[in-house]
């Protein structure tokens, strides 16, 4: 995947206004199966899996027993007795390896990645475009729901899944067809303009809608309360890896907190600047960059959590500078549904 | 596409010289490599730049590169208008949006400078890399 085609503010208000097509290939994957493929998956994650139905998809994570991130995965249920994981591809070697050795179940782990090729449709015109290519009913799939269908007479697992914050598809193909497919979509994307997609598009759409990416906002020192992910985590569901720690931040509070901001002087924030309250050096951005819908210099950064609430001066240093900018709500983008 | 009556530096800048005083921009090539340019920063009108030193910033979506005097001398003028509206360094590198100008302190510093032939050169060697 590469950074940009036609350029990134073009890739981006492509997906914002009509259609815009990634190959997320790099995407890992990893399937678990058997009778205990279940209880396996409760245990490795924070969320509650039982609940999922047969076609659904969950936003979820692996943690270690600190209770930070291993990584952030969606789990698609195949059947009750069958999932599909979809990890970051820095990470996968790694996941696959942690659920492994956390496998004390009747489940099986298989390292599929090279099985999936992944090709992510998303735009308001997303389902317009794919479906000229399937006979399911597209609008149908419900969102964080997915089916099995052909695409291009190529069975494919259709998701209405997305890291872009707008309406849209994610298609799981054999690696053989999937050239062709991405051919297929970008002819039938041309009466809405599709444009091809990379890297630098499938960045700022994310934080412009507040996704966060492993590697920046969460690692292996954050928890999900510090990144306000505390929805995934569910501590009545039972025991799971990192509970124990994550019971005790929700009772003494997290003392840092994931922040959205906007420039109000001049200058881009980027990865690694530091944030300064009244000069003290106080954090340090995650992500920041130029938001190219919203027109407006965007990051994020963890803050204290008596210091995080809208509103709330700060300063990044941007290298001589220490330019002013502000807690901002988050997201910082939001589709109108 | 590099004009013959410019000059250029391996940072990617061109200056054009009339009389004592250089008109400063960042070449083509490094507008194309950046992408879309969303923020300029210049030294204000009075500062003295020194060749081969910092003078501002250039900033796309995806990076931000710095910006080196090609001469030593005092900005006498900067182009408001790019600072503005920065897409205007992708449109026309080399003509409207001129970074600023430069009185010259030293004009035999040009002769050290590259010349569209080298420049050239030296991009089709750095682009084979």
């Amino acid at each position: 995947m590469p950074v940009e085609y036609s350029g990134i503010i073009d890739e981006h208000m492509a997906v914002r206004t009509r259609v815009g097509l990634f190959d997320v290939s790099h995407m890992g994957e990893i399937e678990i199966r058997g009778s205990q493929a279940l209880e396996l998956l409760e245990w490795v994650t924070p969320g509650a899996v039982s609940p999922l139905q047969d076609n659904q998809a969950q936003y979820t994570a692996l943690l270690y027993p600190q209770g930070t991130f291993v990584d952030d995965i969606l789990v698609h249920r195949l059947s009750a007795h069958h999932y599909l994981l979809c990890v970051n591809a820095s990470n996968q070697k790694k996941d696959f390896q942690w659920i492994a050795a956390n496998n004390r179940f009747d489940a099986a782990v298989e390292y599929a990645s090279e099985k999936y090729a992944q090709l992510a449709i998303q735009g308001p015109q997303a389902l317009a475009t794919l479906q000229k290519l399937t006979s399911i009913g597209l609008a149908g799939i419900r969102y964080y729901w997915f089916t099995h269908g052909n695409v291009c007479g190529v069975p494919a697992l259709i998701a209405r899944t997305g890291y872009t914050g707008e309406d849209g598809i994610e298609i799981y193909v054999p690696p053989d067809e999937a050239e062709r497919i991405w051919r297929a979509v970008l002819e039938a994307g041309k009466e809405f303009d599709i444009r091809p997609c990379g890297l630098g598009a499938r960045n700022t759409l994310r934080l412009e809608a507040r996704m966060a990416l492993y590697g920046h906002e969460i690692d292996a020192s954050i928890t999900p309360y510090e990144a306000g992910l505390g929805r995934i985590v569910k501590l009545d569901k039972g025991d799971f890896i990192g509970r124990d720690a994550l019971v005790k931040q929700k009772e003494k509070g997290a003392t840092r907190k994931l922040a959205g901001f906007e420039m109000r002087d001049r200058g881009i924030a980027r990865e690694g600047y530091m944030v300064l309250i009244e000069g003290l050096a106080a954090g340090f951005v995650t992500s920041g960059s130029f938001a190219p819908y919203l027109k407006k210099n965007i990051g994020l950064c963890y803050l204290p959590t008596d210091r995080a609430a809208v509103g709330q001066m700060i300063a990044i240093q941007i290298r001589k500078q220490a330019a002013a900018a502000q807690v901002a709500p988050t997201p910082f983008y939001s589709r109108k549904r | 596409m590099y004009p013959d009556d410019y000059r250029y530096t391996k940072e990617h800048e061109w200056i054009k010289v009339e009389g004592d005083t250089g008109t400063v921009g960042i070449t083509f090539h490094a507008q194309k490599e950046l992408g879309d340019i969303v923020y300029v920063e210049l030294p204000k009108v009075g500062a003295a730049v020194t060749a081969g030193k910092t003078m501002g910033s250039v900033e796309s979506v995806k990076a931000v590169s710095d910006i080196y005097s090609p001469v030593t001398g005092e900005v006498i003028a900067v182009n408001d208008t790019v600072t503005s509206t920065p897409e205007q360094l992708n449109q026309d590198p080399h003509g409207s949006a001129w970074l600023v100008k430069v009185r010259l302190a030293n004009r035999q510093e040009i002769d050290g400078l590259l010349t569209a032939a080298d420049y050239q050169a030296y991009i089709g060697a750095e682009t084979a890399h």
